[in-house]
């Protein structure tokens, strides 16, 4: 057993729901107890999505268990395909179904609806979110593709150099950070590159559309974690190779433009010769000065935090120190990031692990998912979600997506605004008593309600560390660290305290406080 | 008892009327989210969900109650190590459950809440909450309740939560005097503008649950109750079998729901009728001088109710008895014909009442009626704003302080925000 507080990813068998309402013409009935149908809000209120998700739930309860939840089962596939008439079905259980073992496929198959049937096996106990929609989109992509793929051995035929290229882009869903809008960038910079976008999967795709992935001349994988494995398969069975850098941040933008280009065999022409976003200047300008060095923390799945870190060191000269993930199927990826770094990635699904090592680490700003929002919050540190696990401000009414040109202009804005600005943050170390100016006080544009609530009066002297340690501070001692500014405080508090128990100090006055910081500045 | 306020014309009733009973996809939340208010409600209590990832999720989905830095809930991820008796499970609880109060040392009351998963693995959790209540005593209690959905509908949880804690309450000394408990979470200021009430009518009044888990009143042979909530039948049956007795009454909703309720009590502890209309006077006039505004916007509106909380009797007799609104469809998860007889009675005749769901079939009718608005959970609302139908969601029913006199507006609001916002809204 695993004590939780908050989860980052849902059970797997709402990764097939966001496959499932991403599409067009499926259906998915899923065994299941009163309840589950919770799931239906993450799409209508988080989402904000008009429809509701095409899910029907058994929702069978204590008595059913008792006769007979099959033909509870069967009924409700009987009813939904009569009522929905989808073009597939999805058939699957949920965590307590998963336990009755009705075996919920085999029913469905032997009812013989005049339907395609997809069985899924999404175990519950085992894996996760992305791990079932993943797992979900694989299963449709190989029930409906496949069927088409060429006899093994053949080799794909050379493209006619008539026909422009053409791709699939493979992986935003339903619930997806910013997937509306990143779909919406990669095709404009395709669309410029002179390839055409066959068939985009699994948003708004029919079964029909994906018998048809096949017919693409290469691959765009914009989410590994959901749209990977469906991927391999197609370059295993059609021979189509796929395109795996992800266009967030400009860098990765230009690699990705190279990338399609080689792959398609086309001139990847004035694209990349022209300055197409305006985060390397804004980054050079003198105004983003400030910003270097900053101490950054980044935790969201494995794909943003990886394009994360990347964009934080090399486009806006922060310090990445901290870098982790919950994904564990792509922990050997952020792990190789962050030897980069030189660090050791946080591999984690535990919301009290990241906050323990937010809390030990005293970043400046937080990148993360609406988990570390919470946790920076609670800091005072100023945060971005770049990731999921969502909310609903994570679907902003304006455009606003994270790959391509234009998402790194969205990423300069959004990372940079909840800083501190230059010159307040100067202001604001010089005249710490100010008594509008207060010491707590958060940037002004977060506005009087972030500020945190007043110290106690420091008594003469402080505990540090629990009953163990016998090092205090000396009450001016501690007046001269508040002096300090709140976003390096932290820091400072814990050198402070390192230097003095590794020199035996036990009182830490103001000259243990300035001998500290003369230490660590060298 | 009193006469009606607002001068209501008498009803026929529906005391007896047909129930359109359905058996279908039900589209309701399970016992569990009943935690997103209890853990607030009792300070020093701790909730552990022993249950599945979806547990967890759906807690923390069915709210958005993330903004609580360190909520005093927590799931118990049954993982598959537990299943393939890898691990005994037990001694992962306890193993969770040590590591927990080791966190949490403000702990006095933990709840082990059994779930879906938890219950078909015939997990034993009264054996468990016993064998902990034994380690941690006396500084912790642990007790036990089933909030899975495949027993409980949504309210139903604070029913088995306060059922538990009933059968748990101290036994009061054959002594003591006549009392009252009134039962079920109220908000805070609810429950202290009742409480200056029964003060003023002379009436001894203790709440149920108390905010902390040390203050949990006695109960006994002369104890009365009044449910301040309809769905608490279990929670009714333990106090009644532990000899209190229940009087009998509508709910506290709206100006002739709270009137009733507290004249239930006031009869019952043989108030004097004169005394107990100068204690409600004010109350009353204010309720109703704030109502009128909301009677004219809601008047002749036709209202949908699918079901949820188990309040949408008390809900519907309000709204068509002081506020005017036509009952297209009263939905409800479960009526229990006893606890809502003076509600039945007070409805509409021919009120549609329907129990259980199918709710595709239920959308069938509810698009053909097209309501003037429609009381829904959360996924349903947007979808059928979508297709042109006003909602109001019903979980804020739950979430709202709605009982007595100085919120009988603030809940006729709740309906009249939604109707408002349409006729403000140009683009």
């Amino acid at each position: 057993m695993q004590l939780t507080v908050w989860t980052y990813e849902a059970p797997p068998h709402v990764g097939a729901m966001r496959i499932a309402t991403a599409m067009q013409g499926v259906h998915y009935v899923l065994h299941a107890p009163q309840g589950d149908t919770y799931a239906d809000l993450l799409f209508t209120m988080i989402e904000r999505r008009a429809k509701r998700p095409p899910v029907t739930y058994t929702t069978f309860q204590a008595r059913d268990l008792g006769s007979d939840t099959a033909e509870l089962f069967k009924t409700s596939v009987r009813d939904a395909y009569e009522r929905f008439r989808p073009e597939a079905l999805l058939i699957g259980a949920s965590c307590t179904a998963e336990l009755i073992q009705d075996d919920p496929g085999g029913l469905a198959r032997a009812l013989g609806l005049p339907v395609p049937i997809v069985p899924l096996e999404l175990p519950s106990y085992q894996r996760k979110e992305n791990w079932g929609a993943s797992e979900t989109f694989y299963q449709l992509v190989r029930a409906f593709a496949g069927p088409h793929a060429p006899a093994p051995g053949m080799s794909r035929a050379p493209r006619d150099s008539a026909r422009r290229p053409s791709c699939n882009l493979l992986g935003p869903t339903a619930l997806g950070f910013r997937h509306r809008d990143d779909i919406v960038e990669v095709r404009k910079l395709l669309e410029r590159l002179g390839v055409d976008v066959h068939i985009v999967a699994p948003l708004g795709a029919r079964p029909a559309d994906l018998a048809r992935l096949g017919e693409a001349d290469f691959n765009v994988v914009l989410y590994p974690e959901i749209a990977g494995q469906a991927a391999q398969w197609l370059a295993r069975t059609f021979g189509q190779p796929m395109v795996k850098t992800v266009p967030i941040g400009v860098g990765a933008t230009r690699e990705f433009i190279a990338e399609v280009a080689r792959v398609a065999g086309i001139a990847a022409g004035g694209l990349l010769e022209t300055e197409e976003s305006r985060l390397p200047w804004y980054s050079r300008s003198v105004d983003s000065n400030y910003l270097t060095g900053k101490r950054v923390f980044i935790f969201a799945d494995a794909t943003h935090a990886i394009a994360a870190a990347r964009i934080a060191s090399d486009e806006l000269g922060f310090k990445v120190v901290g870098l982790g993930t919950y994904s564990r199927e792509f922990a050997r990826d952020v792990r190789e990031a962050a030897k980069g770094y030189g660090l050791e990635a946080l591999i984690s699904d535990d919301y009290l692990e990241v906050e323990a090592a937010i809390a030990a680490l005293q970043p400046e700003l937080v990148l993360g998912t609406q988990m570390e929002r919470h946790i920076a919050k609670r800091f005072g540190i100023p945060c971005t979600v770049i990731s999921a696990p969502v909310h609903v401000q994570d679907f902003p009414a304006r455009y606003s997506p994270q790959m391509g040109f234009e998402g790194a202009n969205v990423i300069f804005d959004t990372w940079v605004h909840p800083l501190m600005m230059g010159l307040e943050e100067h202001l604001l170390t010089m005249f710490r008593d100010d008594f509008e100016f207060r010491d707590e006080a958060a940037p002004s544009h977060l506005g009087a309600e972030a500020a945190a609530p007043p110290r106690a009066p420091d008594p003469e002297t402080r505990q540090v560390g629990g009953v163990e340690s016998n090092i205090v501070w000396a009450r001016d001692a501690e007046t001269e660290l508040h002096k300090v500014p709140f976003f390096v405080r932290g820091k400072a508090r814990r050198n402070t305290e390192t230097f003095a128990r590794e020199r035996g100090v036990a009182t830490i006055t103001v000259e243990t406080l300035y001998d500290a910081k003369s230490h660590f500045s060298r | 008892m009193n006469a009606p306020a607002l001068g209501i014309a008498p009803a026929a009733g529906c005391g007896d009327a047909p129930v359109l009973r359905e058996r279908g996809q039900r589209e309701v939340f399970c016992g569990l989210t009943g935690i997103v208010w209890l853990h607030r409600k009792i300070q020093d209590a701790f909730f552990l969900v022993v249950g599945s990832r979806t547990c967890a999720h759906l807690i923390q989905s069915a709210a958005g109650v993330m903004i609580f830095a360190e909520p005093r809930f927590a799931t118990a991820i049954i993982e598959e190590r537990d299943l393939a008796g890898l691990a005994d499970a037990n001694e992962e609880l306890d193993r969770v459950v040590a590591r927990l109060i080791e966190r949490r040392p403000d702990i006095r009351l933990l709840f082990l809440v059994g779930s879906c998963p938890s219950e078909v693995i015939k997990l034993d959790l009264s054996r468990a909450a016993q064998r902990l209540s034994e380690t941690y005593s006396p500084s912790v209690r642990v007790l036990n309740y089933s909030g899975s959905g495949i027993e409980t509908t949504f309210t139903q949880g604070e029913d088995a939560c306060l059922a538990a804690l009933a059968a748990d309450l101290p036994t009061a000394a054959p002594g003591d005097g006549r009392s009252l408990l009134v039962v079920g979470a109220l908000a805070d200021i609810v429950e202290d503008q009742f409480s200056r009430i029964f003060t003023a009518l002379g009436i001894e009044a203790r709440f149920f649950p108390a905010r902390r888990a040390g203050d949990m009143p006695a109960v006994g042979p002369n104890t009365a109750f009044l449910l301040a909530q309809p769905f608490l039948a279990e929670t009714a049956r333990i106090l009644e079998a532990r000899g209190a007795t229940r009087i009998a009454a509508p709910f506290p909703l709206g100006v002739e729901g709270t009137t009733d309720w507290l004249g239930a009590a006031a009869a019952h502890f043989g108030v004097d009728p004169a005394r107990f209309d100068s204690v409600v006077a004010a109350g009353q006039e204010r309720a109703a001088r704030a109502l009128l505004r909301y009677r004219s916007e809601l008047q002749g509106k036709r209202i949908f109710f699918f079901p949820d909380s188990q309040l949408e009797v008390p809900l519907a007799r309000f709204l068509a008895r002081e506020l005017g609104m036509q009952l297209v469809e009263v939905g409800s998860p479960y009526l229990h014909r006893q606890h809502l007889a003076e509600e039945l009675e007070m409805l509409p005749a021919g009120t549609m009442l329907s129990e259980g769901q199918d709710v595709d079939r239920q959308l069938d009718r509810c698009r053909a009626a097209r309501p003037d608005l429609v009381v829904c959970g959360l996924g349903l609302a947007n979808p059928l704003e979508a297709e042109g139908m006003a909602t109001k969601w019903s979980i804020e029913l739950i979430f709202t302080p709605i009982q007595g006199y100085e919120q009988a507006a603030d809940l006729a609001e709740l309906f009249a925000r939604p109707l408002t916002r349409r006729t403000r809204l140009v683009a």
